[in-house]
Protein backbone atom coordinates (compact mmCIF):
# COMPACT_ATOMS: atom_id res chain seq x y z
CA UNK A 1 0.00 0.00 0.00
CA UNK A 2 1.23 3.47 -0.83
CA UNK A 3 1.83 6.16 1.73
CA UNK A 4 -1.44 7.81 2.79
CA UNK A 5 -2.03 11.34 1.52
CA UNK A 6 -2.13 12.78 5.01
CA UNK A 7 -0.17 11.24 7.81
CA UNK A 8 -0.05 12.59 11.34
CA UNK A 9 2.41 10.96 13.70
CA UNK A 10 2.71 11.57 17.39
CA UNK A 11 1.44 15.14 17.11
CA UNK A 12 1.52 17.22 20.28
CA UNK A 13 0.61 20.86 20.70
CA UNK A 14 1.08 22.73 23.93
CA UNK A 15 0.70 26.26 25.16
CA UNK A 16 2.91 27.74 27.85
CA UNK A 17 1.00 28.83 30.92
CA UNK A 18 2.38 30.82 33.81
CA UNK A 19 3.68 27.84 35.68
CA UNK A 20 3.50 24.93 33.28
CA UNK A 21 2.45 23.84 29.81
CA UNK A 22 -1.08 23.18 28.77
CA UNK A 23 -1.21 20.25 26.39
CA UNK A 24 -3.98 20.85 23.87
CA UNK A 25 -3.00 17.79 21.85
CA UNK A 26 -1.14 14.94 23.44
CA UNK A 27 0.54 12.58 21.02
CA UNK A 28 -2.07 11.71 18.42
CA UNK A 29 -1.46 9.74 15.23
CA UNK A 30 -3.71 8.99 12.30
CA UNK A 31 -3.65 8.53 8.55
CA UNK A 32 -6.09 9.63 5.92
CA UNK A 33 -6.12 8.40 2.33
CA UNK A 34 -7.74 10.02 -0.69
CA UNK A 35 -11.35 9.03 -1.10
CA UNK A 36 -11.80 8.26 2.57
CA UNK A 37 -13.80 10.05 5.24
CA UNK A 38 -12.29 10.07 8.69
CA UNK A 39 -14.38 11.62 11.41
CA UNK A 40 -12.68 13.24 14.36
CA UNK A 41 -15.30 13.30 17.06
CA UNK A 42 -15.19 14.67 20.56
CA UNK A 43 -16.48 17.31 22.92
CA UNK A 44 -15.42 20.97 22.79
CA UNK A 45 -11.89 21.45 23.95
CA UNK A 46 -10.84 17.94 23.01
CA UNK A 47 -8.33 19.23 20.48
CA UNK A 48 -10.21 18.63 17.25
CA UNK A 49 -9.78 22.11 15.83
CA UNK A 50 -6.20 22.38 17.05
CA UNK A 51 -5.48 19.28 15.02
CA UNK A 52 -6.73 20.89 11.84
CA UNK A 53 -4.84 24.11 12.53
CA UNK A 54 -1.65 22.07 13.04
CA UNK A 55 -2.12 20.41 9.67
CA UNK A 56 -2.57 23.84 8.07
CA UNK A 57 0.41 25.18 10.01
CA UNK A 58 -1.72 28.05 11.25
CA UNK A 59 -1.39 27.51 14.98
CA UNK A 60 -1.28 30.62 17.17
CA UNK A 61 2.26 31.95 17.61
CA UNK A 62 2.41 30.89 21.26
CA UNK A 63 1.77 27.23 20.48
CA UNK A 64 4.58 24.65 20.58
CA UNK A 65 4.19 21.75 18.19
CA UNK A 66 6.02 18.46 18.03
CA UNK A 67 5.52 15.34 15.95
CA UNK A 68 5.40 14.82 12.23
CA UNK A 69 2.76 15.82 9.71
CA UNK A 70 3.17 14.67 6.14
CA UNK A 71 1.04 15.90 3.31
CA UNK A 72 1.42 14.18 -0.04
CA UNK A 73 4.78 12.82 1.06
CA UNK A 74 6.12 16.21 2.25
CA UNK A 75 6.91 16.99 5.84
CA UNK A 76 5.18 20.33 6.38
CA UNK A 77 7.61 21.31 9.14
CA UNK A 78 10.25 21.70 6.42
CA UNK A 79 8.16 24.08 4.32
CA UNK A 80 8.62 27.84 4.49
CA UNK A 81 5.77 30.34 4.39
CA UNK A 82 5.63 30.59 0.59
CA UNK A 83 5.61 26.85 0.12
CA UNK A 84 2.98 26.48 2.82
CA UNK A 85 0.72 28.88 0.94
CA UNK A 86 0.94 26.46 -1.97
CA UNK A 87 -0.16 23.62 0.27
CA UNK A 88 -3.11 25.47 1.77
CA UNK A 89 -6.08 25.35 -0.49
CA UNK A 90 -4.34 23.36 -3.22
CA UNK A 91 -3.44 20.21 -1.28
CA UNK A 92 -5.57 20.63 1.80
CA UNK A 93 -8.77 22.59 1.57
CA UNK A 94 -10.79 23.65 4.54
CA UNK A 95 -14.34 24.68 5.23
CA UNK A 96 -15.64 25.65 8.58
CA UNK A 97 -18.45 26.21 10.90
CA UNK A 98 -19.73 29.69 10.20
CA UNK A 99 -20.97 29.95 6.65
CA UNK A 100 -22.40 33.34 7.53
CA UNK A 101 -19.01 34.90 8.15
CA UNK A 102 -16.63 32.78 6.09
CA UNK A 103 -17.21 34.82 2.97
CA UNK A 104 -15.94 38.35 2.56
CA UNK A 105 -18.98 40.66 2.65
CA UNK A 106 -17.66 43.18 0.13
CA UNK A 107 -16.58 40.84 -2.66
CA UNK A 108 -18.77 38.99 -5.12
CA UNK A 109 -18.94 35.21 -5.00
CA UNK A 110 -17.20 35.08 -8.39
CA UNK A 111 -14.28 37.08 -7.09
CA UNK A 112 -13.85 34.90 -4.03
CA UNK A 113 -14.23 31.59 -5.82
CA UNK A 114 -11.83 32.37 -8.64
CA UNK A 115 -9.12 33.87 -6.45
CA UNK A 116 -7.73 30.52 -5.33
CA UNK A 117 -8.03 28.88 -8.74
CA UNK A 118 -6.06 31.64 -10.40
CA UNK A 119 -3.49 31.45 -7.63
CA UNK A 120 -3.10 27.67 -7.34
CA UNK A 121 -4.28 25.97 -10.49
CA UNK A 122 -2.86 28.49 -12.93
CA UNK A 123 -6.18 29.13 -14.61
CA UNK A 124 -7.06 32.38 -16.34
CA UNK A 125 -9.90 34.40 -14.84
CA UNK A 126 -12.22 33.25 -17.61
CA UNK A 127 -11.39 29.57 -17.14
CA UNK A 128 -11.70 29.95 -13.38
CA UNK A 129 -15.14 31.49 -13.78
CA UNK A 130 -16.28 28.61 -15.96
CA UNK A 131 -14.92 26.11 -13.45
CA UNK A 132 -16.60 27.95 -10.59
CA UNK A 133 -19.83 27.77 -12.52
CA UNK A 134 -19.73 24.00 -12.97
CA UNK A 135 -18.77 23.47 -9.34
CA UNK A 136 -21.68 25.57 -8.17
CA UNK A 137 -23.94 23.38 -10.28
CA UNK A 138 -22.33 20.32 -8.72
CA UNK A 139 -23.14 21.52 -5.23
CA UNK A 140 -26.75 21.94 -6.25
CA UNK A 141 -27.03 25.66 -6.93
CA UNK A 142 -29.52 26.07 -9.73
CA UNK A 143 -28.57 29.46 -11.14
CA UNK A 144 -24.80 29.60 -10.84
CA UNK A 145 -24.28 32.61 -13.09
CA UNK A 146 -26.68 34.69 -11.04
CA UNK A 147 -25.17 33.55 -7.74
CA UNK A 148 -21.65 34.33 -8.97
CA UNK A 149 -22.57 37.97 -9.41
CA UNK A 150 -24.09 38.21 -5.94
CA UNK A 151 -22.68 39.24 -2.58
CA UNK A 152 -22.74 36.95 0.46
CA UNK A 153 -25.50 38.83 2.28
CA UNK A 154 -27.89 38.06 -0.56
CA UNK A 155 -27.58 34.31 0.06
CA UNK A 156 -28.89 31.97 2.73
CA UNK A 157 -26.71 30.06 5.17
CA UNK A 158 -27.14 26.77 3.33
CA UNK A 159 -26.26 28.41 0.03
CA UNK A 160 -23.15 29.94 1.53
CA UNK A 161 -21.97 26.65 2.96
CA UNK A 162 -22.48 25.04 -0.47
CA UNK A 163 -20.45 27.85 -1.98
CA UNK A 164 -17.70 27.33 0.57
CA UNK A 165 -17.63 23.64 -0.30
CA UNK A 166 -17.60 24.38 -4.01
CA UNK A 167 -14.83 26.95 -3.58
CA UNK A 168 -12.72 24.53 -1.55
CA UNK A 169 -13.23 21.56 -3.89
CA UNK A 170 -12.69 23.64 -7.03
CA UNK A 171 -9.02 23.80 -6.05
CA UNK A 172 -8.94 19.96 -6.24
CA UNK A 173 -7.35 19.42 -2.85
CA UNK A 174 -6.22 15.91 -1.89
CA UNK A 175 -7.83 16.36 1.49
CA UNK A 176 -10.71 18.54 2.60
CA UNK A 177 -10.89 19.41 6.27
CA UNK A 178 -14.48 20.07 7.23
CA UNK A 179 -14.58 21.64 10.68
CA UNK A 180 -18.12 21.30 12.00
CA UNK A 181 -19.53 21.93 8.52
CA UNK A 182 -23.15 21.53 9.51
CA UNK A 183 -23.32 22.79 13.07
CA UNK A 184 -24.56 26.25 12.17
CA UNK A 185 -27.13 25.04 9.67
CA UNK A 186 -30.80 24.13 9.92
CA UNK A 187 -31.48 20.46 10.50
CA UNK A 188 -33.05 20.03 7.08
CA UNK A 189 -30.10 21.67 5.37
CA UNK A 190 -27.63 19.67 7.47
CA UNK A 191 -28.36 16.35 5.91
CA UNK A 192 -28.38 17.85 2.41
CA UNK A 193 -24.90 19.26 2.98
CA UNK A 194 -23.67 15.95 4.39
CA UNK A 195 -25.06 14.01 1.43
CA UNK A 196 -23.38 16.51 -0.81
CA UNK A 197 -20.02 16.01 0.90
CA UNK A 198 -20.22 12.23 0.54
CA UNK A 199 -21.31 12.50 -3.06
CA UNK A 200 -18.57 14.95 -4.00
CA UNK A 201 -15.95 12.92 -2.22
CA UNK A 202 -16.88 9.96 -4.38
CA UNK A 203 -16.63 12.07 -7.52
CA UNK A 204 -13.56 14.18 -6.79
CA UNK A 205 -11.60 11.50 -4.95
CA UNK A 206 -10.59 13.90 -2.16
CA UNK A 207 -10.26 12.55 1.32
CA UNK A 208 -12.28 14.28 4.01
CA UNK A 209 -11.29 14.93 7.57
CA UNK A 210 -14.64 15.56 9.18
CA UNK A 211 -14.44 17.32 12.51
CA UNK A 212 -17.62 17.16 14.52
CA UNK A 213 -19.14 16.66 17.92
CA UNK A 214 -22.23 15.05 16.48
CA UNK A 215 -22.24 11.26 16.52
CA UNK A 216 -25.26 11.32 14.21
CA UNK A 217 -23.22 13.10 11.54
CA UNK A 218 -20.47 10.51 11.94
CA UNK A 219 -22.83 7.59 11.54
CA UNK A 220 -24.30 9.08 8.42
CA UNK A 221 -21.13 9.96 6.54
CA UNK A 222 -17.80 8.65 7.81
CA UNK A 223 -15.82 5.54 6.90
CA UNK A 224 -13.62 5.58 9.95
CA UNK A 225 -13.89 7.45 13.21
CA UNK A 226 -11.40 8.62 15.81
CA UNK A 227 -12.76 9.56 19.20
CA UNK A 228 -10.86 12.39 20.88
CA UNK A 229 -10.86 13.62 24.41
CA UNK A 230 -8.45 15.83 26.32
CA UNK A 231 -6.04 15.96 23.39
CA UNK A 232 -5.77 12.19 22.97
CA UNK A 233 -7.32 9.75 20.56
CA UNK A 234 -9.11 7.22 22.70
CA UNK A 235 -10.31 4.91 20.02
CA UNK A 236 -9.98 4.54 16.25
CA UNK A 237 -11.82 2.18 13.98
CA UNK A 238 -14.38 1.84 11.25
CA UNK A 239 -17.67 3.47 11.98
CA UNK A 240 -19.32 0.08 12.33
CA UNK A 241 -16.81 -1.12 14.88
CA UNK A 242 -16.80 1.97 16.99
CA UNK A 243 -20.48 2.78 17.00
CA UNK A 244 -21.73 -0.80 17.37
CA UNK A 245 -19.14 -2.05 19.80
CA UNK A 246 -17.44 0.88 21.50
CA UNK A 247 -14.37 -0.26 23.40
CA UNK A 248 -13.69 2.81 25.47
CA UNK A 249 -16.14 3.82 28.14
CA UNK A 250 -15.99 7.47 27.02
CA UNK A 251 -17.18 6.40 23.58
CA UNK A 252 -20.01 4.51 25.23
CA UNK A 253 -20.92 7.57 27.26
CA UNK A 254 -20.77 9.74 24.13
CA UNK A 255 -23.07 7.33 22.30
CA UNK A 256 -25.45 7.17 25.23
CA UNK A 257 -25.63 10.96 25.41
CA UNK A 258 -26.71 11.22 21.82
CA UNK A 259 -30.34 12.15 21.55
CA UNK A 260 -32.63 10.35 19.17
CA UNK A 261 -36.32 10.67 18.62
CA UNK A 262 -36.85 7.09 19.83
CA UNK A 263 -34.96 7.66 23.04
CA UNK A 264 -36.78 10.91 23.66
CA UNK A 265 -40.14 9.23 23.24
CA UNK A 266 -39.15 6.38 25.54
CA UNK A 267 -38.04 8.80 28.21
CA UNK A 268 -41.24 10.77 27.89
CA UNK A 269 -43.24 7.57 28.24
CA UNK A 270 -41.29 6.60 31.33
CA UNK A 271 -41.87 9.98 32.89
CA UNK A 272 -45.58 9.76 32.18
CA UNK A 273 -45.81 6.32 33.74
CA UNK A 274 -43.83 7.46 36.74
CA UNK A 275 -46.25 10.34 37.20
CA UNK A 276 -49.24 8.02 37.46
CA UNK A 277 -50.69 8.03 40.98
CA UNK B 1 -30.48 47.23 -3.92
CA UNK B 2 -27.92 46.99 -1.16
CA UNK B 3 -27.48 50.73 -1.31
CA UNK B 4 -31.07 51.41 -0.33
CA UNK B 5 -30.82 49.20 2.74
CA UNK B 6 -27.55 50.92 3.66
CA UNK B 7 -29.08 54.37 3.77
CA UNK B 8 -32.43 53.29 5.13
CA UNK B 9 -31.95 55.60 8.12
CA UNK B 10 -32.24 58.45 5.68
CA UNK B 11 -35.19 57.06 3.84
CA UNK B 12 -37.51 59.92 4.67
CA UNK B 13 -35.10 62.77 4.11
CA UNK B 14 -31.53 63.49 5.09
CA UNK B 15 -31.18 65.22 8.47
CA UNK B 16 -30.69 68.96 8.55
CA UNK B 17 -27.06 68.65 9.69
CA UNK B 18 -26.16 66.74 6.54
CA UNK B 19 -27.84 69.24 4.25
CA UNK B 20 -26.15 72.09 6.07
CA UNK B 21 -22.73 70.42 6.05
CA UNK B 22 -22.85 69.44 2.39
CA UNK B 23 -24.26 72.81 1.36
CA UNK B 24 -21.62 74.79 3.24
CA UNK B 25 -18.81 72.57 2.09
CA UNK B 26 -19.81 72.77 -1.57
CA UNK B 27 -20.04 76.56 -1.40
CA UNK B 28 -16.66 76.80 0.28
CA UNK B 29 -14.97 74.35 -2.07
CA UNK B 30 -16.51 75.95 -5.17
CA UNK B 31 -15.58 79.44 -4.00
CA UNK B 32 -12.01 78.35 -3.31
CA UNK B 33 -11.61 76.56 -6.63
CA UNK B 34 -12.96 79.54 -8.54
CA UNK B 35 -11.32 82.10 -6.27
CA UNK B 36 -9.11 83.63 -8.98
CA UNK B 37 -12.15 84.28 -11.17
CA UNK B 38 -14.42 85.40 -8.35
CA UNK B 39 -11.99 87.67 -6.59
CA UNK B 40 -12.64 91.26 -7.63
CA UNK B 41 -9.05 92.31 -6.88
CA UNK B 42 -5.60 90.75 -6.90
CA UNK B 43 -5.35 89.49 -3.30
CA UNK B 44 -1.80 90.78 -2.92
CA UNK B 45 -2.31 94.16 -4.61
CA UNK B 46 -1.79 96.90 -2.12
CA UNK B 47 -3.85 100.05 -2.04
CA UNK B 48 -6.71 98.46 -3.94
CA UNK B 49 -8.78 100.71 -1.73
CA UNK B 50 -8.30 102.88 1.34
CA UNK B 51 -6.48 101.36 4.32
CA UNK B 52 -8.59 99.63 6.98
CA UNK B 53 -11.86 100.49 5.23
CA UNK B 54 -14.95 98.85 6.73
CA UNK B 55 -17.07 96.50 4.59
CA UNK B 56 -18.80 98.35 1.78
CA UNK B 57 -20.15 97.83 -1.72
CA UNK B 58 -16.72 98.18 -3.29
CA UNK B 59 -14.96 95.98 -0.71
CA UNK B 60 -17.41 93.40 0.59
CA UNK B 61 -15.27 92.43 3.57
CA UNK B 62 -13.47 95.74 3.89
CA UNK B 63 -9.72 96.23 3.45
CA UNK B 64 -6.69 95.50 5.58
CA UNK B 65 -3.80 97.58 6.81
CA UNK B 66 -2.24 97.78 3.34
CA UNK B 67 -5.51 98.55 1.62
CA UNK B 68 -5.75 95.01 0.14
CA UNK B 69 -9.24 93.75 -0.61
CA UNK B 70 -10.16 91.35 2.19
CA UNK B 71 -12.87 89.54 0.24
CA UNK B 72 -10.34 88.57 -2.42
CA UNK B 73 -7.83 87.54 0.22
CA UNK B 74 -10.29 85.34 2.08
CA UNK B 75 -11.39 83.68 -1.17
CA UNK B 76 -7.88 82.95 -2.38
CA UNK B 77 -6.84 82.08 1.16
CA UNK B 78 -9.47 79.32 1.16
CA UNK B 79 -7.69 77.78 -1.77
CA UNK B 80 -4.48 77.57 0.19
CA UNK B 81 -6.14 76.39 3.39
CA UNK B 82 -8.16 73.67 1.67
CA UNK B 83 -5.17 72.65 -0.41
CA UNK B 84 -2.97 72.27 2.63
CA UNK B 85 -5.74 70.41 4.44
CA UNK B 86 -6.34 67.97 1.58
CA UNK B 87 -2.71 67.17 0.90
CA UNK B 88 -1.92 66.82 4.59
CA UNK B 89 -4.86 64.49 5.21
CA UNK B 90 -4.22 62.37 2.14
CA UNK B 91 -0.53 61.90 2.88
CA UNK B 92 -1.17 61.42 6.60
CA UNK B 93 -3.83 58.83 5.83
CA UNK B 94 -1.64 56.97 3.36
CA UNK B 95 1.42 56.88 5.61
CA UNK B 96 -0.57 56.18 8.78
CA UNK B 97 -2.67 53.60 7.00
CA UNK B 98 0.38 51.73 5.73
CA UNK B 99 1.92 51.72 9.20
CA UNK B 100 -1.35 50.47 10.71
CA UNK B 101 -1.71 47.70 8.15
CA UNK B 102 1.91 46.71 8.55
CA UNK B 103 1.46 46.51 12.31
CA UNK B 104 -1.71 44.46 11.99
CA UNK B 105 -0.21 41.90 9.63
CA UNK B 106 3.37 41.45 10.75
CA UNK B 107 5.16 39.45 13.38
CA UNK B 108 4.49 40.30 16.97
CA UNK B 109 7.80 42.03 17.57
CA UNK B 110 7.32 44.43 14.63
CA UNK B 111 3.74 45.04 15.65
CA UNK B 112 4.56 45.89 19.25
CA UNK B 113 7.46 48.14 18.29
CA UNK B 114 5.40 50.08 15.74
CA UNK B 115 2.41 50.46 18.03
CA UNK B 116 4.43 51.66 20.99
CA UNK B 117 6.21 54.22 18.80
CA UNK B 118 2.86 55.40 17.51
CA UNK B 119 1.52 55.56 21.06
CA UNK B 120 4.37 57.81 22.10
CA UNK B 121 3.73 60.16 19.18
CA UNK B 122 -0.01 59.99 19.78
CA UNK B 123 0.45 61.23 23.33
CA UNK B 124 1.59 64.63 22.02
CA UNK B 125 -1.06 67.04 20.76
CA UNK B 126 -1.16 67.18 16.91
CA UNK B 127 -0.36 70.86 16.82
CA UNK B 128 2.64 70.47 19.10
CA UNK B 129 4.15 67.84 16.81
CA UNK B 130 3.46 70.00 13.77
CA UNK B 131 4.97 73.00 15.54
CA UNK B 132 8.12 71.11 16.49
CA UNK B 133 8.50 69.77 12.97
CA UNK B 134 8.13 73.18 11.34
CA UNK B 135 10.59 74.62 13.81
CA UNK B 136 12.97 71.91 12.67
CA UNK B 137 12.22 72.03 8.92
CA UNK B 138 11.78 75.78 8.65
CA UNK B 139 8.63 77.72 7.79
CA UNK B 140 6.84 77.58 4.43
CA UNK B 141 3.80 76.04 2.79
CA UNK B 142 5.42 72.71 1.86
CA UNK B 143 7.03 72.21 5.24
CA UNK B 144 3.87 73.15 7.07
CA UNK B 145 1.87 70.68 4.98
CA UNK B 146 4.41 67.96 5.61
CA UNK B 147 4.44 68.72 9.33
CA UNK B 148 0.65 68.57 9.56
CA UNK B 149 0.61 65.33 7.58
CA UNK B 150 3.12 63.78 9.96
CA UNK B 151 1.21 65.04 12.98
CA UNK B 152 -1.85 63.17 11.67
CA UNK B 153 0.04 59.93 11.10
CA UNK B 154 -0.23 58.51 14.65
CA UNK B 155 -3.99 58.96 14.67
CA UNK B 156 -4.51 57.31 11.30
CA UNK B 157 -2.05 54.53 12.10
CA UNK B 158 -3.94 53.75 15.30
CA UNK B 159 -7.35 53.81 13.64
CA UNK B 160 -6.19 51.67 10.71
CA UNK B 161 -4.53 49.20 13.01
CA UNK B 162 -7.70 48.88 15.06
CA UNK B 163 -9.88 48.34 12.02
CA UNK B 164 -7.45 45.94 10.37
CA UNK B 165 -6.95 43.96 13.56
CA UNK B 166 -10.70 43.55 13.95
CA UNK B 167 -10.94 42.48 10.31
CA UNK B 168 -8.01 40.09 10.64
CA UNK B 169 -9.87 38.11 13.28
CA UNK B 170 -12.88 37.49 11.05
CA UNK B 171 -13.48 34.02 9.67
CA UNK B 172 -13.41 35.03 6.03
CA UNK B 173 -9.87 36.28 6.44
CA UNK B 174 -8.95 32.94 7.95
CA UNK B 175 -10.82 31.23 5.14
CA UNK B 176 -8.81 33.17 2.58
CA UNK B 177 -5.62 32.30 4.42
CA UNK B 178 -6.66 28.67 4.43
CA UNK B 179 -7.14 28.88 0.69
CA UNK B 180 -3.47 29.78 0.45
CA UNK B 181 -3.79 33.53 -0.07
CA UNK B 182 -0.66 35.34 1.06
CA UNK B 183 -0.53 38.38 3.34
CA UNK B 184 -0.06 41.02 0.64
CA UNK B 185 -3.02 39.92 -1.40
CA UNK B 186 -5.06 39.37 1.77
CA UNK B 187 -4.61 43.00 2.73
CA UNK B 188 -5.22 44.39 -0.76
CA UNK B 189 -8.21 42.31 -1.80
CA UNK B 190 -9.89 41.30 1.44
CA UNK B 191 -9.05 43.83 4.14
CA UNK B 192 -8.85 47.16 2.33
CA UNK B 193 -12.33 47.16 0.79
CA UNK B 194 -13.76 46.33 4.20
CA UNK B 195 -12.08 49.12 6.12
CA UNK B 196 -11.86 51.66 3.29
CA UNK B 197 -15.14 53.34 4.03
CA UNK B 198 -14.27 53.84 7.69
CA UNK B 199 -10.93 55.32 6.68
CA UNK B 200 -12.66 57.79 4.36
CA UNK B 201 -14.83 58.88 7.26
CA UNK B 202 -11.78 59.34 9.47
CA UNK B 203 -10.17 61.31 6.65
CA UNK B 204 -13.12 63.69 6.48
CA UNK B 205 -13.01 64.21 10.22
CA UNK B 206 -9.26 64.76 10.14
CA UNK B 207 -9.62 67.31 7.38
CA UNK B 208 -11.07 69.96 9.66
CA UNK B 209 -8.36 69.47 12.25
CA UNK B 210 -5.74 69.75 9.49
CA UNK B 211 -7.22 73.07 8.40
CA UNK B 212 -7.16 74.29 11.98
CA UNK B 213 -3.53 73.24 12.33
CA UNK B 214 -2.66 74.98 9.06
CA UNK B 215 -4.33 78.18 10.24
CA UNK B 216 -2.64 77.86 13.60
CA UNK B 217 0.82 77.42 12.09
CA UNK B 218 0.31 80.33 9.71
CA UNK B 219 -0.97 82.47 12.57
CA UNK B 220 2.26 81.76 14.40
CA UNK B 221 4.20 82.75 11.30
CA UNK B 222 5.41 79.21 10.64
CA UNK B 223 3.14 78.27 7.77
CA UNK B 224 2.15 80.33 4.78
CA UNK B 225 4.35 83.41 4.58
CA UNK B 226 3.07 86.92 3.87
CA UNK B 227 2.01 88.35 1.53
CA UNK B 228 0.31 85.08 0.47
CA UNK B 229 -3.20 85.12 1.83
CA UNK B 230 -4.09 82.23 4.11
CA UNK B 231 -6.75 82.39 6.76
CA UNK B 232 -4.40 81.93 9.69
CA UNK B 233 -1.91 84.37 8.18
CA UNK B 234 -4.61 87.01 7.62
CA UNK B 235 -5.67 86.61 11.25
CA UNK B 236 -2.09 87.04 12.38
CA UNK B 237 -1.51 90.22 10.42
CA UNK B 238 -4.87 91.67 11.44
CA UNK B 239 -4.60 91.07 15.15
CA UNK B 240 -2.88 94.42 15.73
CA UNK B 241 -5.92 96.19 14.35
CA UNK B 242 -8.57 94.29 16.30
CA UNK B 243 -9.97 97.52 17.76
CA UNK B 244 -9.79 99.68 14.67
CA UNK B 245 -10.69 97.10 12.04
CA UNK B 246 -12.24 93.99 13.57
CA UNK B 247 -13.44 92.78 10.13
CA UNK B 248 -9.92 91.70 9.25
CA UNK B 249 -10.25 89.10 11.98
CA UNK B 250 -13.94 88.36 11.74
CA UNK B 251 -14.15 87.26 8.11
CA UNK B 252 -11.26 84.78 7.95
CA UNK B 253 -12.25 83.60 11.43
CA UNK B 254 -15.78 82.92 10.28
CA UNK B 255 -14.41 81.20 7.17
CA UNK B 256 -12.33 78.84 9.32
CA UNK B 257 -15.30 78.15 11.62
CA UNK B 258 -17.68 77.39 8.79
CA UNK B 259 -15.20 75.16 6.99
CA UNK B 260 -14.42 73.16 10.11
CA UNK B 261 -18.10 72.98 10.99
CA UNK B 262 -19.18 71.78 7.57
CA UNK B 263 -16.56 69.04 7.34
CA UNK B 264 -17.29 67.90 10.88
CA UNK B 265 -21.00 67.69 10.06
CA UNK B 266 -20.26 65.66 6.93
CA UNK B 267 -17.80 63.45 8.78
CA UNK B 268 -20.21 62.79 11.63
CA UNK B 269 -23.07 61.83 9.38
CA UNK B 270 -20.81 59.66 7.22
CA UNK B 271 -19.71 57.91 10.37
CA UNK B 272 -23.29 57.35 11.44
CA UNK B 273 -23.95 55.91 8.03
CA UNK B 274 -21.02 53.51 8.11
CA UNK B 275 -21.13 52.43 11.74
CA UNK B 276 -23.83 49.77 12.07
CA UNK B 277 -24.05 50.20 15.84
CA UNK B 278 -25.28 53.74 15.35
CA UNK B 279 -27.91 52.73 12.87
CA UNK B 280 -31.43 53.48 14.01
CA UNK B 281 -30.24 56.17 16.39
CA UNK B 282 -30.32 59.74 15.29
Amino acid sequence: MSVPYLSVQDLSVSFPTRSDHFRAIDGISFDLARGEILALVGESGSGKSMTSLSIMKLLPAAARMSGRIQVDGQDIAALDRRQMEDVRGAKIGMIFQEPMTSLNPVLTIARQMTEGMVRHNGLSRREALATACTWLEDVGISEPTRVLAQYPHQLSGGMRQRIMIAAALALRPGILIADEPTTALDVTVQSQVLDLLVDLKARSGSGILLITHDIGVVAETADRVAVMRGGRILEVGTVDQVLRAPQHEYTQALLASHLTVEKGLKQRQAELEGARP
Amino acid sequence: MSITTEISIWRRRPPFSVVLGLGLASVIVAASLLSYYLAPFDPTRMAAGPRLAPPSGAHLFGTDEFGRDLFSRVLVGGRLSLGIGISAVVSGLVIGGLIGLLAAFSARIVQVTLLRLIDVLYSFPDTLIALALVAFLGPGIENATLAIAISLVPFYARVTYGLAAAERAKPYIEAARLAGIGNGRLVRVHVMPNIGQSLIVMGTLGFSSAILSAAGLSFLGLGVQPPSPEWGAILASGRNYINKAPWILIFPGVAICLTVLSFNLIGDSLRDLVDPRRKGRS
